[in-house]
């Protein structure tokens, strides 16, 4: 044990030493958790509309005043035609663009029904998708008006079912509720696994390995000694990081924080130990910072976080299940948002701890003390 | 020169592939001995050495360091012996005295008789005012001193030395070979490679590789008398001239 | 001019012998693509509902099948009592319980029928598609029982253009170009010219008979051609196994690619100056660099919906403007004539940024 000890000692010195570092590893981390939070979300905001109203008359610009005052769209009127809404789409000018053709007031009062043009940008899709639905509301609530103006006396029919949606667990629908929590995951998770898979070949590279692989310690004790300092550093920011989440953006904290911790601590196991297995299958620093890279974008492209894990298709929900990042993600949320026991976690506890064994073995067993 | 035998090695060979690094070496090092094991660059030095020390297995032949086969109990060989590689092994963001608590706790050295045996080594070296300072800011002669007291921390029997003058000015070098005799004349067996024909005069014995094998082994005067030249220098070239192998 | 082809010469052997980094390197963009074109899907299907009817009566039942019937939803377990909802939410294993109260039958036939969709809000947004897609259905199935016939008032009809199917690898593979490039040029060469310092190989190299430049511009060419080439591949990948649309000119892409690369590069070298070992080069790039490019640069998350601060902040980010510039040129085939104020801003921050690094450079010779 005191060999463990030995080891621990030295890496925080060697961490704490180098002032060039200190601030990227307990700074940078959690001033982007701060910062960046409020960039990932999928919410629609901003939408510049472009609107191209020929008819100018008391309809039209009621439907305009419509969008105007949400404030989800931000209008701009332009008095040529399609060529010029074409054209600001084409130059990325504006994110969607509405026409209201002429006589639209005479149509509606002669037939009932007055069509409208919508051309939105598709590159992204998710995103048009979004703006369309928005517009489409707006649009629906103007034709609730214009039926009541045009039966005033005839009850507005209604509907046979009553649908009443209730959201829980997230009652105001903030997004950041979901996304800190996930974040604030793939912070610990890249801060946790580049710096130990940069440590064993970092020794490798200065030449310093050779003289602790002539001393006579076991294979684990090195390897233990290594991870723990990682362990105590990414433990920390995550608790750093859930206090900061709390002050700045309230997030919820339903469940146990020590049943959190507790996943986390397995957790890390299974990430640093694949740094350190990482570290012993690369020759020099660069080589295992690519391969790290490799892993972590694999598991946090399909850890979920960004986009639900039940809608990827099979094949790839096969996949998630041998991701760890997958399951913490999952556990942070399920724990913070939720309130989930261990009874509801059990499953994933198993697993990690599965995956915790079986790459702490390869990684002791990879290093090799001689060739 | 007392004591038994504490390396063995017969027919000592190590292959990589299809190449022979190693060529069936023999060789027997008693207690206290300074052996010193010359070669040219490519020589097979430092692959025999890693044999040794136990970073290497062999591919065939026998190898015994302070009694322990290096096949089947390296582990054991490691806790008796200490190592001093080619390039430098301490940590430069760390201070003198972190550097030698980090290696006498890699060798289980008691916290007690570390701190007493800290004590005696900075006073040899004269480091008493440096312990705090760190390596990074150190000559690279007091580094390279420091890095053979902290190789001998654990007080093995036997020390395995690759090239550990390279690089350091002639006073160092002498300062150095002053820190070998001590440890000789304390029953500590040396096993030390090294370039330095001038270095080999101060060797009990010395043995020459060329290309994998054992050419010579003897102490210098016989060796000089052997091939009738006047310095070990001179033995050296005569033998590695035949070389086909280096750089 | 000898010694300078020898010493790119050596720079790319460098690089040529590290097969596993190539192999990440190139393996790297094309797993992205593969799990941006396939796995990575922001469009729901197949959520999990589970049902928690109180009635279970032909109406109540017909409207569970129908809610089933398209591949919106698939059906998880059927729900005994209101505690069970928390249950299953809490264990993960639903997105949204539909609730029916009791005698529904009845009740709908009175015209005062009530479902409740009860949704994990935990991720709001799949919260709001889910319950949508499901109140529109309900409406849908209840729609024929009726026989009133409606007439849409304000019919909308749309285009979604430059991406009509809404693929999402249309979206991302100018993106995933992007990351690679700032990846190869700027990480890699700031990572490779602090290694060279942690060796202390950069000193013998400065003392050589090689202008300072030069060797600034011999540690850069590996890297421009490295992602000349990456580039190269993931469009190739791209085009061949997705079908991404390339409508502009393969010229303009080149010549805006190089702007980029140039542009990468020089913040690569200007990160070189500030770290002193690899380890530190890679976390500043990484947290400096990467996070806010990925986050930032519209690659995945469009600013328009950002905080004006970041909205901002999102301008200085090189990769932003050249992910509109690739997105113009490959979806929506422009040209120079609808880019060229994304062009200038990249000249600019490229002219500012080599003149910082090499001035800093410099100094550090002194």
């Amino acid at each position: 044990m005191r060999t463990v000890l030995v080891i621990l000692r030295k890496e925080f010195l060697q961490v704490f030493r180098n002032k060039g570092m200190l601030p990227i590893i307990f700074v940078a981390p959690l001033a982007q958790l701060l910062v960046l939070i409020h960039a990932a979300d999928f919410e629609v905001r901003n939408v510049r509309l472009l609107v191209s109203d020929m008819d100018r008359s008391t309809a039209s610009r009621a439907l305009v005043e419509r969008f105007n005052a949400s404030d989800r769209f931000q209008v701009n009127y332009t008095l040529q035609g399609f060529d010029a809404g074409m054209h600001a789409l084409d130059a990325g000018a504006t994110d969607a663009f509405l026409r209201i053709p002429v006589h639209f007031e005479q149509d509606l009062g002669r037939t009932g029904s007055a069509p409208l043009m919508l051309d939105l940008n598709g590159v992204d899709g998710q995103y048009a998708s979004l703006v369309l639905l928005y517009a489409r509301q707006i649009i629906a609530n103007e034709q609730v008006k214009v039926l009541q103006r045009m039966h005033p006396m005839a009850n507005a029919p209604k509907p046979p079912v009553e649908v009443i949606a209730r959201y829980w667990y997230n009652l105001r629908m903030n997004y950041k509720n979901l996304m800190v929590p996930g974040l604030l995951v793939v912070l610990v998770t890249l801060v946790g696994m580049f710096l130990s898979s940069m440590n064993i070949v970092r020794e490798k590279e200065i030449g310093t390995i050779e003289q602790i692989n002539v001393a006579p310690i076991k294979k684990w004790q090195f390897i233990l000694g290594k991870l723990l300092p990682f362990w105590f550093i990414s433990l920390f920011l995550l608790a750093a990081g859930l206090a900061l989440g709390k002050w700045f953006f309230d997030i919820p904290i339903e469940g146990s924080l020590p049943l959190l911790f507790a996943f986390a601590a397995v957790y890390l196991w299974v990430m640093l130990g694949l740094g350190l297995f990482i570290s012993t299958l690369s020759d020099t620093q660069q080589q295992s910072m690519f391969l790290s890279w490799f892993f972590l974008v694999i598991f946090i492209l399909l850890s979920g976080l960004f986009t639900p894990i039940d809608n990827m298709p099979h094949w790839a929900q096969v996949i998630t299940w041998f991701n760890p990042v997958s399951y913490f993600v999952d556990v942070v949320r399920l724990v913070l948002l939720k309130g989930s026991t261990f009874a509801d976690i059990a499953g994933h506890f198993a697993a990690i701890a599965a995956f915790a064994v079986a790459v702490n073995a390869g990684a002791v067993l990879n290093y090799r003390k001689r060739a | 020169m007392t004591g038994g035998i504490t390396i063995h090695a017969k027919g000592l060979t190590k292959r990589f592939g299809a190449f022979t690094a190693v060529n069936a070496i023999g060789l027997d090092v008693s207690a206290g001995e300074i052996f010193g094991f010359l070669g040219a660059n490519g020589a097979g030095k430092t692959t025999a050495i890693k044999m040794f020390i136990g970073l290497l297995k062999p591919t065939e032949g026998e190898a015994r360091v302070a009694g322990f086969d290096v096949y089947r109990q390296s582990e054991e060989v490691k806790k008796n012996i200490g190592y001093m590689g080619q390039r430098f092994s301490l940590y430069n963001d760390l201070s003198v005295m972190e550097n030698i608590q980090f290696y006498g706790g890699m060798y289980g050295v008691p916290a007690a008789e570390l701190k007493a045996r800290t004590a005696a080594l900075v006073d040899d070296l004269g480091l008493k005012d440096q312990l705090n300072t760190r390596l990074r800011s150190l000559p690279l002669g007091w580094k390279q001193k420091l890095a053979f007291s902290v190789a001998m921390i654990h007080e093995p029997k036997i020390i395995f030395l690759d090239e550990p003058t390279g690089g350091v000015d002639p006073v160092t070098r002498r300062q150095f070979w002053e820190l070998i005799y001590a440890a000789s004349a304390k029953g500590v067996t040396v096993f030390v490679t090294t370039h330095y024909m001038d270095e080999a005069e101060y060797c009990h014995r010395a043995s020459i590789m060329v290309d994998g094998v054992m050419a010579a082994c003897d102490t210098p005067a016989a060796l000089k008398e052997q091939f009738k030249v006047k310095t070990m220098e001179e033995v050296f070239y005569q033998l590695a001239r035949s070389a086909k192998r280096g750089d | 001019m000898k010694t300078f082809l020898a010493f790119i010469h050596k720079e790319f052997r460098h690089i040529l012998r590290d097969r596993r980094t190539l192999l990440v390197l190139f393996g790297m963009p094309v797993l992205q693509i593969v799990l941006f074109g396939y796995a990575i899907n922001t469009e729901v299907k197949e959520a999990k509902v589970a049902v928690l009817d109180h009635s279970r009566d032909e109406r109540s039942t017909s409207l569970v099948n129908a809610l089933f019937s398209a591949h919106w939803f698939r059906p998880v377990e059927t729900l005994k009592s209101p505690a069970d909802i928390d249950r299953v939410f809490k264990a993960g294993k639903a997105k949204m319980v539909v609730e029916i109260g009791p005698d529904f039958a009845q009740r709908f036939a009175e015209g005062r029928a009530q479902v409740a969709l009860i949704a994990d809000a935990s991720d709001p947004n799949t919260a709001k598609i889910v319950t949508g897609y499901a109140a529109q259905m309900i409406a849908q199935w209840a729609g024929r029982f009726s026989n009133e016939h409606t007439v849409e008032v304000l019919p909308v009809q749309y285009r979604m253009h430059y991406n009509p199917e809404m693929k999402s690898v249309f979206l991302f593979v100018p993106g995933v170009i992007t990351i690679i490039l700032m990846l190869v040029s700027a990480m890699l060469t700031s990572i490779s010219i602090a290694r060279e310092k942690e060796f202390g190989t950069m000193e013998l190299m400065l003392v050589s008979p090689l202008r300072p430049g030069m060797i600034v511009l011999g540690k850069a060419m590996p890297y421009l051609a490295l992602s000349l080439l990456n580039t190269a591949f993931v469009l190739v990948v791209g085009l061949a196994l997705f079908d991404v649309p390339m409508n502009g000119s393969y010229l303009l892409l080149t010549l805006e690619g190089l702007l980029f690369i140039l542009t990468s590069l020089s913040l690569g070298l200007l990160f070189s100056t500030i770290a002193k070992t690899q380890q530190e080069a890679l976390m500043l790039s990484l947290f400096v660099l990467m996070m806010p490019t990925i986050l930032l640069s519209g690659f995945i998350f469009p600013t328009g919906s950002m905080p004006w601060v970041l909205r901002a902040l999102s301008n200085i980010i090189p990769a932003k403007h050249f992910i509109i510039i690739l997105r113009g040129i490959m979806l929506k085939g422009n040209g120079i004539a609808m880019l060229w104020p994304q062009t200038l801003v990249l000249v600019g921050m490229c002219a500012a940024l080599l003149g910082v690094s090499i001035k800093k450079f410099n100094v550090r010779l002194q």
